[in-house]
């Protein structure tokens, strides 16, 4: 929460962006929705101004030592060959093999353990604790009260509380994934048998997009997830809308629902349906996405994703169902109502 | 023709009784010829020959893979492959460079080259050197054909549990990795056993430790570290096949066990091995070097100290893969000092070559320009293997395009270029005839660009948030020109490697004869006939500096050994330190039992899959088989 310091940097950043990416890279731009090079929270600039010094050195670097090479080579022109004398061998050879190298592992260690630190720190915790869950191929959201009860369930949307820092506990129950959201935090893997904790403080609302990092089998390209940062006070009315029960609760909807047996994977909370294999539906229409962020939800998706969901993400694991055209009406109105 | 090599000596009387004394011994050490004659030979020529031509053929097929992949990620959600297919390809692409071309292609050229640069007449073990080619070649085939019957492993090259338990990879084909890796291993050992025994002490008379040519030190190096690395790969694997084989628990946390276990075993493999195939490397460039500026290497105490360090840190990184696990920042801060620890040896060696080849007369042939591309590409490569030991900046680009890019700079700068060019440098001596010079310098030049134009945009690709190991991605992203740009670049190199392929095959038939030591080089292997002659060298050189053959051109004279017998393969054992004189040690002759055994050996690992009885069977056989190799015959029993 430094916003001068921010604000300094900013012109800074786009003109390192034509610094490193001049000639081809210029086209593909520097402001991304999932990029280490657009920070919105202080851990992830830190890194990524880290990452600018490092691109700068090493550059540097790179232009000295094939600038001595060449230099070497290209003495010989019209003369006979000049051989360095061994003493003046020997000093390039220490101070390009030996000083130079340890000053940079001096200063890689040292700038790796303090930003390390601080980016991994618990420091200034006043966000909510959120359960992340890695699934095959989604991502589920828990978020928790002081007491440890879970308040809301939701998928491949993580809403956080912007300026505050909350905290993340990682897990999985099936493979290894990791969650990558580049724009606020590093990765951190979810691993089977293991808690792994990861701190997200975004510095003012937005929206990124995460993406699992960790190779996790058929669909692992498309297991996405939206980030999306709110005021604390839009955030605690998001919350608050989230716990509560499905807007609809009965109907011709719910009825192809649990006939096609949606229930038996899917969570409606307020209705019998109970499944705790997929995602939780209970405020569907709320999100932006469906499919792990892989499609924007829209009406004609959704029904493109029950009716034929291995077209959209080969080997997903959610079966195609063939109801006829009136109940997949009823059925994408009801879920369309589950704001 | 020079009267420079001691294999000449004979060669060139004639006398007739110097004539049938080399006849003779070319005799007793042919090769068998005809159809059954290729199961039998034991010289380190042939075995050499083929461990390099089996590995660039499985380079090739893999190369192809990698295409695919590049097409396929050419547009976004694009359906040219399933994402069964990508993972398959994937899996087999990442597996076969590593373990069937990189580290096979490395051993190749170490059993070839190696004992022709100590002088020697073969290696300590002949028939366990073809026992090791055999392992490798079935194992690396079967590895290979489970593609096409559809049922090869998914779960990336390096396996991670649990998506590679039986419950998240059913079917064969994790099953095909484990048994064929840990079998190909059993190769890499024999060979790394092999070369250290023929290092120490198969020596020319003379060679004492500090005048043996530094890529022998890079081959000693190296061989040490396949002993220390290869059993922790073998190790892991065989645990992960018996998970799911017989239901052991190592990496099942319900049953106690632990996924980071296998992370720990498999890298503790695995980053050494990354240096597995660099060391040798580095290796091929100073030897290129020495020839092209006529100079002897500078700093060849550091040289071989750098090699020697970088053998030992390499064992000191492997948490670096694991930054993102979870584990304690003050433990991964010590794997971050070590890691780019390295950039200590590395920087040491690279300004020793330039140190060597400042103000010097260079030769720009084929070999010389990919060395020059090695530097280009190998340093760039280094430079952001700095960047990734930092933790923070680890945490960011772990698993993403930035890391393809980091470890294909590396990889390909530091291994796949100097092999290329100790293709092209050895070629005359593999064959007798050159490679030719006007495609050599087409191809560096499409291999540099292609390579340049497919892996720098993954850099940025990285950056910007594409992860690693996807079959696709969604258009919103914007990764779509930068994928472009990295396929057309794969397919601009692979047109270079293709015209190197191209060059090699016409050069065989028609390349320019090219003589005992068309480059003037320096070490051991130009002294003798190009192809070497079956005994590699009639009367085995002796040698006091690192550049003996410069030293025979100056003093007019070559000292030889003479008093070994030609009716049977003898060849002289040396003290490890000084290599002075100690004993003379009998070969043995072709045969075919090490083709037998692997066989065996194979049907017990790839029934191994099928059910564990196989287990048993695989013992029996190898045992007899193995009794009926070391049955005493002919060359031993005393006339």
């Amino acid at each position: 929460m430094r916003p001068e310091r921010r604000t300094s940097r900013r012109p800074l950043a786009s003109s390192r962006c034509t610094v490193l990416t001049a000639a081809v890279l210029a086209l593909s731009g520097c402001e991304g929705v999932q990029s280490v090079l657009s920070p919105a929270s202080e851990d992830a600039r830190m890194v990524a101004d880290l990452a600018w010094w490092m691109f700068a050195t090493a550059a540097f670097i790179f232009i000295v030592t094939i600038g001595m090479l060449i230099t070497g080579i290209a003495l010989r022109h019209g003369r006979e060959a000049r051989r360095i004398s061994f003493r003046n061998a020997t000093i390039m050879v220490v101070i390009g093999g030996v000083i130079a190298p340890i000053a940079a592992i001096v200063a890689v260690s040292l700038s790796g353990v303090m930003i390390g630190d601080e980016v991994e720190g618990e420091a200034g915790i006043a966000g909510p604790v959120i359960e992340v869950h890695g699934k095959r191929w989604w991502w589920e959201f828990r978020y928790m009260d002081r007491d440890g009860n879970v308040v809301a369930t939701t998928a491949n949307e993580l809403h956080l509380p912007a300026g505050h820092r909350s905290t993340l506990r990682l897990m999985s129950d099936n493979v290894i994934h990791s969650f990558w959201a580049p724009n606020i935090q590093g990765k951190t893997d979810l691993i089977p048998g293991k808690v792994n904790t990861l701190y997200a403080e975004p510095e003012a609302a937005g929206r990124w997009r995460g993406q699992c990092a960790e190779f996790c089998g058929l669909q692992h390209g498309l297991m996405g997830f939206v980030v999306e940062a709110r005021p604390v006070d839009d955030f605690a009315r998001w919350l608050e809308a989230q716990a509560s029960d499905a807007a609809v609760t009965e109907g011709r909807g719910l009825q192809v629902f649990m006939d096609l047996g949606c229930g038996d994977c899917h969570a409606i909370r307020g209705t019998p349906a109970d499944g705790q294999k997929g995602p939780d539906l209970t405020h569907l229409a709320s999100r932006q996405t469906l499919a792990a962020a892989t499609i924007p939800n829209s009406r004609g998706n959704l029904g493109g994703w029950i009716t034929s969901p291995q077209d959209i993400k080969p080997g997903a694991l959610m079966p195609a169902f063939a109801p006829p055209p009136d109940d997949l009406n009823a059925l994408l109105t009801y879920l369309e109502a589950l704001e | 023709m020079t009267d420079d090599s001691p294999a000449l000596d004979l060669r060139e009387r004639t006398d007739d009784e110097s004539r049938q004394r080399l006849a003779r011994i070319e005799a007793t050490w042919a090769s068998p010829k005809g159809f059954l004659g290729w199961f039998m030979p034991v010289n380190h020529t042939a075995i050499g020959r083929r461990f390099i031509v089996t590995s660039f053929v499985f380079f090739l097929l893999s190369g192809v893979l990698a295409l695919a992949m590049r097409l396929q990620l050419l547009v976004p959600l694009n359906g040219l492959l399933t994402p069964e297919q990508y993972n398959q390809f994937m899996t087999v692409h990442g597996t076969a460079m590593m373990f069937l071309f990189a580290i096979p292609a490395m051993e190749g050229l170490a059993i070839y080259v190696a004992p022709l640069m100590l002088g020697a007449r073969d290696m300590a073990f002949p028939r366990l050197n073809a026992f090791g080619y055999y392992v490798y070649l079935i194992g690396g085939t079967a590895f290979f054909l489970s593609l096409f019957f559809g049922m090869a492993p998914n779960a990336g090259w390096f396996n991670y549990v649990p998506l590679s338990n039986k419950e998240f990879a059913p079917g064969y084909g994790v099953d095909i990795w484990t048994t064929m890796i840990t079998f190909i291993e059993v190769s890499a050992l024999t060979a790394a056993v092999e070369l250290i025994v023929t290092i120490f002490k198969l020596r020319a008379p003379g060679m004492s430790l500090n005048r043996m040519p530094i890529f022998v030190w890079a081959v000693l190096v190296m061989s040490f570290m396949m002993l220390f690395a290869m059993p922790s790969v073998i190790v892991a694997s065989a645990m992960l096949m018996m998970d799911r084989l017989v239901d052991t628990q190592f990496f099942v946390t319900e049953g106690g066990g632990s996924p980071l276990l296998w992370q720990h075993l498999f890298w503790f493999f695995g980053h050494p091995e990354v240096y597995i195939i660099l060391v040798p490397a580095l290796g091929i460039v100073t030897t290129i070097i020495v020839t092209f500026t006529q100079r002897p290497v500078f700093g060849y105490t550091a040289l071989v100290l750098a090699m020697v360090g970088i053998g030992m840190v390499s064992f000191g990184l492997w948490v670096h893969h694991m930054y993102t696990t979870g584990l304690p920042l003050m433990g991964r801060s010590f794997f971050m000092a070590a890691s780019s620890m390295i950039a200590i040896p590395s920087g040491v060696q690279i300004f020793c070559w330039i140190a060597t080849m400042w103000g010097t007369k260079i030769r720009f042939a084929t070999p010389m320009l990919f060395v020059f591309g090695f530097f280009a590409v190998f340093i760039a490569g280094g430079l952001t293997g700095v960047m990734v030991a930092s933790v923070p900046f680890d945490r960011q680009v772990h698993d993403s395009y930035f890391v393809v890019a980091h470890f294909h700079y590396v990889l390909v700068g530091g291994a796949v270029f100097p092999l290329t060019a100790g293709l092209y440098y050895w070629f005359p001596k593999l064959t007798g005839r050159m490679m030719s010079e006007r495609l050599g310098r087409w191809s560096c030049l499409l291999i540099f660009l292609g390579f340049n134009l497919a892996f720098f945009p993954m850099h940025q690709l990285g950056l910007e948030g594409m992860p690693r190991r996807v079959y696709t991605y969604v258009p919103e992203m914007g990764w779509q020109f930068l994928n472009q740009l990295a396929t057309v670049g794969s397919f601009v190199l692979a047109a270079g490697f293709g015209l190197t392929l191209i060059n090699a095959v016409r050069s065989v038939f028609r390349g320019e004869v090219a003589g005992d030591n068309p480059w003037n080089a320096t070490t051991l292997e130009w002294a003798t006939a190009s192809p070497p002659l079956n005994s590699n060298f009639p009367q085995p050189p002796v040698v006091d500096s690192h550049t003996p053959i410069w030293d025979w051109q100056q003093d007019d004279e070559r000292p030889v050994v003479g008093g070994l017998r030609d009716d049977r393969r003898e060849t002289l054992v040396t003290t490890l330190l000084d290599a002075r004189p100690a004993m003379v040690q009998v070969l043995p002759g072709p045969t075919p039992w090490p083709f037998v055994s692997a066989v065996a050996a194979s049907v017990g690992f790839i029934g191994l899959i099928f059910s564990p009885w196989f287990y048993v069977f695989g013992i029996l056989a190898i045992f007899v088989t193995f009794v009926l190799w070391f049955w005493p015959r002919h060359p031993y029993r005393e006339k």
